[in-house]
C-alpha cells in the first residue's frame, strides 16, 4: 500500500487516538507539574481604641478570581510527585532511618496512600493472573470431556461472569457476601462466628476482591484454552499413548506445550486488565482496605475539591507502571519483528 | 480429544464432571440468586433472621401480601427514573459502536495491507494505549473539558469512548483483515480500481463477520464502562452503570437497596441476550487475537 493511501485510511483512527489518548497524557504531565494557587492574603490594619494592629486575612474574592483565570494553578515542578500523597520521599527516608526491623519499615510504608495502592494493585495483578490461567485450563479440560450436546449451554453459562459489567458483577457478589446475605450468613454458620464479616478485615477484603477477579476473568482463559484444545493434534496424542504415557503425562507433555503460546497471550491481557482494577473496589466498598491505583486517581477527581495535580501525578506514575509491565512483551515483539524483516 | 482417548476411568470421569458442575454453579448461581431476590423486599434479600426467607419470601408476604413484588423495579424505573439512564446508555452505545467500527475498519484495513515498519510501530503504540487505565486518561480530560464547556454532554463521552476503543478495534480488525486474502484486492487493483474502490467493492462485502464480532466487543466496552461515564457525564445525562453506583450512595433508606438490585438485574438482561444470540461470535472474537499471537 502506498504511503499516501495508508495515511488517508488511518487518519481518522489516528486522529482520534492522538487527540483523546496522546493529548490527555500530555495534559496529565502538565497538570502534575502545577499546583493550585495559594490563597491570596490581604493585610488590613485594624484600628481600635487600644491602638492599631495588623491583621492578615484571606481575600476570598481575589483567590476565586485568580483560580478562575488560571485554573491550572502555579508551577510546582516535581513537588507533587514527592509529597506525602505520592512518592513521599521524606516519609520513606524517615521510616527507613527509624525502622526497628524490615517488617516495621514495610508497615510504615503501607501507611502511605500511594504505597498502599501499589501493594494492593500488584498483589491483585500477580495473584489473579496465574490463578485465572490455572482455573481456565482446568475448566477447559473439564468442558472438553462434556457430551457435545451440553457444550453449548455450558459455554453460555461460563461466559456470564466475564461479560457482565464489572461494577454490576462485583455488586452482585457484594450483596451475597453481606453479613445478611446468603454467602455471608453461610460463612458465619460454617465458622460458627455470628460476628464474622468479610468487609471488616483488610486481609478478608483482599481475598474477596481476588476471588471476584478470578471469577470474572477465568471464563476468558477458559474460552481461549478451549479453542486451543480443539487443535491439539490427535496423532501426537496417539503416539504418546502408544509410548505408554499416562493421562497426566499426555496433558503435561502434549497438551500444555501446545497451549503455551495461548497462556502467554492470556497472561499479557490479564496483566493489563488486572493492573487497572477499579470497579470492584467501588462495588465491594473496599476503598479503605484495598484501594487500587485507579481508585486513588478516581478519589482525587471525585471529591468536593478536585485535586487535579494529585490525580495527574498518580496517573503518570501508573502509566510508568504499565510501561514497565509491558516492557518485556514490547521488547520480545520488537525482536520477533526484526527477525521477520531480516 | 475426549472421544478418541478411549474409555475414561470412572474416577476421572466423576472428578471432571463434578468439577464442571461446580464451575457452572459458581458461574451462574450469583445471577439466579440476584434475579430471584430482586422480586423480594429488603427484609428477605438481606435477611437478619434466616437466609431462607429469601427463598420463600416470608417478609415479602407479610409486607406486600404476595410472595413476589415488583416494588424494586417500580422504584428504580418510575420513581428514580432509571429509564433515562437506560436511554442514555442506548444512545452512547449505538453511536460508540458505529463510529468505532467506521474508523476501525479503515485503519485496520490499512494496517493489514501495509508492510512498512511504521505500521508495526502504530500497532505497538496501540498496544501501549490499550493498556492505559481509563481513569488516567480521564484525569487528563477533566480540566480541559471543564474549561471548554465540553463536560457533561453525551457526545463528549461518545467520542472519548470511541477513542479509548480504537486501539482494541484496530488490533482486532487488523487480524481479521489479515485473514482475507491479499489477492482479492490486488486483483481488483490490477483491473484498475484505486485502493479505496478495491476496499469499497471487494473487501466490504466479505468483511462483515469480523466487523460484527469486533462490534460486539465495542458494545461491551461502551456498555460496561464506568470510569469515563461516571466522571464525564452530568447527573441528568448519566448512563446505567454510574446511575446504579449513584443509587448506592443515596439509598440508605430501608427498601431502597432493592432499587439498586432491580436496576442491576435490568442492566444485566441485555448482556444476557447478547451472549444468547452471539455466543459463537464472542468465542471466535476472544480466540481471534490469541491465534494471531
Amino acid at each position: 500500500m502506498k504511503h499516501k493511501t495508508f495515511f488517508w485510511f488511518i487518519l481518522p483512527s489516528l486522529a482520534a487516538m492522538i487527540v483523546f489518548i496522546a493529548m490527555p497524557l500530555v495534559s496529565v504531565v502538565v497538570q502534575s507539574l502545577h499546583v493550585e494557587h495559594e490563597q491570596v492574603m490581604v493585610v488590613t490594619e485594624n484600628c481600635g481604641p487600644f491602638g492599631c494592629e495588623e491583621q492578615t486575612s484571606v481575600d476570598a474574592e481575589a483567590t476565586a478570581k485568580l483560580r478562575e483565570e488560571k485554573p491550572l494553578g502555579r508551577f510546582n515542578g516535581l513537588g507533587t510527585y514527592f509529597d506525602r500523597g505520592h512518592l513521599a520521599t521524606a516519609e520513606v527516608a524517615t521510616a527507613w532511618s527509624e525502622r526497628a526491623s524490615l517488617g516495621d519499615f514495610f508497615k510504615r510504608l503501607y501507611n502511605l496512600p500511594l504505597y498502599k495502592a501499589i501493594a494492593f494493585t500488584l498483589t491483585y495483578t500477580f495473584v489473579v493472573t496465574p490463578l485465572v490461567i490455572i482455573l481456565g485450563l482446568a475448566i477447559a479440560l473439564g468442558v472438553n470431556r462434556v457430551t457435545p450436546a451440553l457444550k453449548g449451554p455450558t459455554i453460555f453459562v461460563s461466559l456470564l461472569p466475564m461479560i457482565v459489567t464489572p461494577l454490576i458483577g462485583s455488586l452482585i457478589l457484594f450483596w451475597m457476601i453481606d453479613a445478611q446475605g446468603i454467602i455471608g450468613k453461610s460463612l458465619q454458620f460454617l465458622f460458627d462466628d455470628p460476628e464474622l464479616s468479610l468487609k471488616a478485615s483488610p486481609t478478608l477484603t483482599w481475598i474477596t476482591l481476588i476471588i471476584y477477579g478470578i471469577w470474572h476473568s477465568a471464563p476468558f482463559a477458559f474460552v481461549v484454552f478451549y479453542a486451543g484444545l480443539q487443535s491439539v493434534s490427535h496423532e501426537t496424542l496417539e503416539a504418546a499413548r502408544i509410548d505408554g504415557a499416562s493421562r497426566w503425562q499426555q496433558v503435561r507433555y502434549v497438551v500444555i506445550p501446545h497451549l503455551m503460546p495461548l497462556a502467554i497471550f492470556i497472561a499479557l491481557i490479564q496483566l493489563m486488565d488486572n493492573f487497572r482494577v477499579f470497579e470492584p473496589v467501588i462495588g465491594f466498598s473496599a476503598e479503605a482496605n484495598a484501594p487500587s491505583l485507579s481508585y486513588i486517581i478516581y478519589n482525587d477527581l471525585k471529591g468536593d475539591v478536585i485535586r487535579f495535580n494529585s490525580a495527574a501525578a498518580t496517573s503518570l506514575l501508573t502509566v510508568v507502571g504499565v510501561i514497565i509491565l509491558l516492557a518485556p512483551v514490547l521488547v520480545r515483539t520488537w525482536r520477533d519483528f526484526n527477525r521477520k524483516v531480516v | 480429544m475426549s472421544s478418541a482417548t478411549g474409555k475414561t476411568p470412572r474416577g476421572l470421569f466423576l472428578l471432571s464432571t463434578g468439577f464442571v458442575l461446580l464451575w457452572i454453579v459458581i458461574a451462574s448461581f450469583p445471577f439466579l440468586w440476584t434475579l430471584w431476590g430482586s422480586f423480594k423486599v429488603q427484609g428477605d434479600f438481606f435477611s437478619k433472621a434466616d437466609w431462607r426467607y429469601a427463598l420463600w419470601g416470608t417478609r415479602t408476604i407479610v409486607e406486600t401480601g404476595g410472595p413476589f413484588t415488583g416494588a424494586g423495579y417500580h422504584g428504580a424505573w418510575v420513581q428514580e427514573e432509571f429509564w433515562r439512564a437506560a436511554l442514555n446508555t442506548g444512545i452512547v452505545v449505538v453511536f460508540t459502536v458505529i463510529i468505532s467500527l467506521t474508523l476501525g475498519t479503515l485503519g485496520g484495513y490499512a494496517l493489514a495491507r501495509s508492510g512498512y515498519r511504521y505500521a508495526f510501530w502504530l500497532l505497538m503504540i496501540a498496544l501501549v494505549f490499550r493498556a492505559m487505565p481509563h481513569i488516567t486518561l480521564v484525569s487528563g480530560y477533566l480540566l480541559p473539558f471543564f474549561e471548554w464547556n465540553l463536560w457533561g454532554h453525551l457526545p463528549t463521552s461518545i467520542i472519548v469512548l470511541v477513542a479509548i476503543n480504537q486501539p482494541f478495534t484496530l488490533w482486532m480488525l487488523h487480524s481479521f483483515f489479515l485473514n482475507i486474502p491479499k489477492d482479492l484486492d490486488e486483483s481488483a487493483k490490477v483491473d484498475g480500481c484505486t485502493q479505496f474502490q478495491a476496499f469499497r467493492h471487494v473487501i466490504i462485502p466479505v468483511m462483515w463477520p469480523g466487523v460484527i464480532t469486533t462490534g460486539l466487543f465495542s458494545f461491551l466496552l461502551a456498555y460496561n464502562d464506568f470510569a469515563v461515564t461516571s466522571m464525564l457525564l452530568s447527573e441528568q445525562n448519566r448512563t446505567m452503570v454510574p446511575a446504579i453506583a449513584g443509587f448506592l450512595g443515596s439509598t440508605f433508606e430501608e427498601g431502597n437497596v432493592m432499587f439498586a438490585v432491580a436496576a442491576v438485574v435490568s442492566a444485566t438482561v441485555p448482556l444476557f441476550l447478547l451472549v444468547l444470540f452471539f455466543q459463537r461470535q464472542i468465542v471466535s472474537g476472544l480466540t481471534a487475537g490469541a491465534v494471531k499471537g
